[in-house]
């Protein structure tokens, strides 16, 4: 297999700061901004992005940090980046409590007693704690970090195979998906059921993104660049806008023939659905056949913003987050208006990238007194 | 813009009286619930002049609570909307709620229910538990399935109600997938969806209710029960009509 490019692949980091918006603009509550997203117009959403995204970037990475300096030393990297996630995803969990707290003591309208349930977990505040630092207990839009800790926590094995053998760790990936979908295979979450992003069926899109990372893509590059595929892809991307239509105009719901809505649906989120992953490659496939990797407007100022964002997801990823939470409180206390909505969409955004600079900022200062040795984290990015 | 929208979507519900509710600025959702599959067994029982409906549910079917005063909530009020509606027909209203119920364990209470109650029509009013609770969709979905099945084989009929739009609690409880999957799901058995969350948002939206107002008193939430009630009675009385045309056209 050829050795794999040197060069950070900018397109990376442009599409991850895109995807991290896009998360952020889905987790404001009935904002009309998130319309713009591509989750409206096609089965899969951001999350897949990300998640592909941070496969590939681990790989580059921690791959380069292994082969160079051996299995401990790149392990103990990525298990103090698995580390790191979890004491972000802790700090999200914290905020998300304050807020709960607060309107639990602000907000008794009697036609939400059912809703109040939610504070329920504010009254045993001891298991409540415990489950969450044990990532059990998760609240609403705060599952994607979780399931990053459990894909870089057993990311050095997986790496270790990679390198070696990468069609043996491709297969066993696609492996543990299968397993995982056929006997339904998952981590227990509380109060009850399961993670709602399944790691045994995500880890698919992570792996996957990392096999491409150390030469897979090349490989792939002939079957993507086919004109058959490229042709089957805007068909996919055709059907699948399509249904996601009928989803949104229900009296076409009816135009979809039955046996079709029978074998098609549901299409299964927490175990990344083959309809969605099918639908990420078709995105995939465009992308690479229109978007070269020495595009100039990579380089451009216009861009830059999306690209910094991309290069310190986790960060960016937290602050969107905790941005969202704000947003949706603010529109509640002050004004729901979609005038509100846009400026809290866009204010939002704008202080991503703000933030986003300010940590390139650092990293160039750290790095300028020279005490790192020049090839940790390639050009500015992270894994 | 949002005072045009009223004003049409007002318009147009005037030129259709036969939707028109009994207060005119709930019927601004009107379009909302929309009759698109017939309720026989509903049909058959107002031949008969005696409709049982029976409503299973969690504590939004309650609104004051257990012992609290349950003629504030909807259930009661349907009874005196279809009442108006279907004159000289008995029609009697009874509610099965219990808080904190899943979908999962109101389904097997459902089962015994139609058949020691043996009424026209159920409506199943649930999901805001599973979302609180996060039960899995998938989950969700088949307890849905069940106790739909289980409804029509026991031969009532059935009307799924999702749950409420809250918009206070919007980021912490994700309510939407439980209600699309219940929409999916009356589509799929083609039985009549409330689509309670549609409506509501649509009234958060167009401000015919204040559903931030954090007032403790319970006059705004009796207020929407009442339209509630009357949305669901013309829904219940347009899907039994459908249900007699379809008789006659056979």
């Amino acid at each position: 297999m050829a050795p794999p490019p040197v060069e950070r692949d900018l397109r990376l980091d442009l599409f991850r700061g895109i995807a991290l918006w896009l998360i952020f603009l889905d987790h404001i509550p009935s904002n009309i901004v998130s319309w713009i997203t591509i989750r409206n117009y096609g089965f899969s959403d951001a999350t897949e992005i990300f998640v592909f995204i941070s496969g590939y970037t681990a790989a580059f990475v921690y791959g380069r940090a292994m082969r160079d300096r051996g299995f401990v030393v790149a392990a103990a990297r990525i298990l103090k980046r698995a580390w790191q996630v979890y004491v972000a995803h802790i700090f999200l969990f914290v905020i998300y409590l304050a807020e709960i707290a607060y309107v639990s003591r602000s907000f008794e309208n009697p036609l939400y007693a059912e809703e109040m349930g939610i504070f329920d977990f504010l009254r045993q505040p001891d298991v409540t704690l415990y489950e969450a630092l044990l990532l059990k207990f998760k609240p609403a839009n705060m599952d994607v970090l979780p399931l990053y800790i459990v894909l870089l926590g057993t990311f050095p094995l997986f790496l270790w195979i990679l390198l070696r053998r990468p069609m043996l760790a491709l297969a066993t990936s696609v492996a543990v998906y299968v397993v995982a979908l056929q006997f339904d295979v998952n981590l227990p979450a509380y109060p009850e059921g399961t993670w709602t992003f399944n790691p045994f069926a995500w880890q698919l899109l992570f792996g996957f993104g990392a096999w491409c990372a150390v030469g897979g893509a090349q490989r792939l590059s002939g079957f993507m660049r086919a004109p058959v595929v490229l042709g089957l892809a805007i068909a996919y991307l055709g059907f699948s806008l399509g249904i996601v239509l009928t989803w949104y105009f229900p009296p076409f719901g009816h135009l979809v023939p039955k046996w079709l809505s029978d074998w098609m649906y549901p299409i299964d989120k927490t175990n990344l659905d083959v309809l969605r992953f099918v639908h990420f490659l078709s995105l995939a496939v465009l992308t690479v056949r229109f978007i070269p990797r020495d595009w100039p407007a990579l380089r451009s100022m216009w861009l830059r913003p999306a690209i910094v964002c991309g290069q310190h997801s986790l960060e960016i990823f937290c602050l969107g987050v905790f941005l969202a939470f704000a947003a949706h409180f603010i529109m509640v206390q002050v004004s729901e208006a979609v005038s509100a909505q846009v400026l809290a969409s866009v204010t939002g955004i704008v202080l991503m990238v703000a933030v986003a600079w300010l940590l390139s900022w650092y990293k160039n200062i750290e790095r300028n007194p020279g005490t790192r040795p020049p090839d940790a984290d390639l050009a500015g990015g992270e894994a | 813009m949002k005072s045009f929208v009223t004003a049409l979507i007002g318009a147009l519900v005037c030129v259709s009286p036969a939707l028109a509710g009994e207060q005119e600025d709930c019927a601004v959702a009107a379009h909302l619930v929309t009759a698109d599959y017939p309720l026989p067994r509903v049909a058959r029982a107002i031949a008969q002049k005696e409709l049982k409906v029976v409503v299973v549910g969690s504590a939004s079917s309650l609104l004051a609570g257990p012992g609290g005063k349950q003629e504030a909530a909807y259930p009661a009020r349907l009874e005196t909307a279809l009442g108006k509606r279907l004159p000289g027909v008995k029609v009697t209203v009874t509610t099965f709620a219990k808080p904190r119920t899943t979908a999962d364990s109101m389904e097997e209470d459902l089962e015994h229910l139609v058949h020691s109650e043996k009424p026209a029509v159920v409506i199943w009013q649930t999901g805001t538990v599973d979302a609180i609770r996060r039960i899995d969709t998938e989950d969700f979905r088949s307890a849905i399935d069940q106790g739909v099945a289980a409804v029509l084989e026991a031969d009532s009929d059935i009307i799924l109600m999702n749950p409420q739009y809250s918009p206070r609690t919007e980021s912490m409880i994700e309510v939407q997938p439980y209600a699309d999957a219940m929409r999916f799901a009356a589509m799929q058995h083609e039985v009549p969806l409330f689509d309670r969350f549609a409506v509501m948002r649509q009234w958060g939206e167009l401000g015919t209710f204040d559903l931030l107002d954090p007032t403790k008193k319970t006059d705004m939430a009796e207020r929407v029960h009442q339209c509630v009630a009357d949305l669901l009675a013309d829904l219940i009385v347009q899907s039994a009509k459908l249900a007699g045309a379809n008789d006659n056209h056979q």
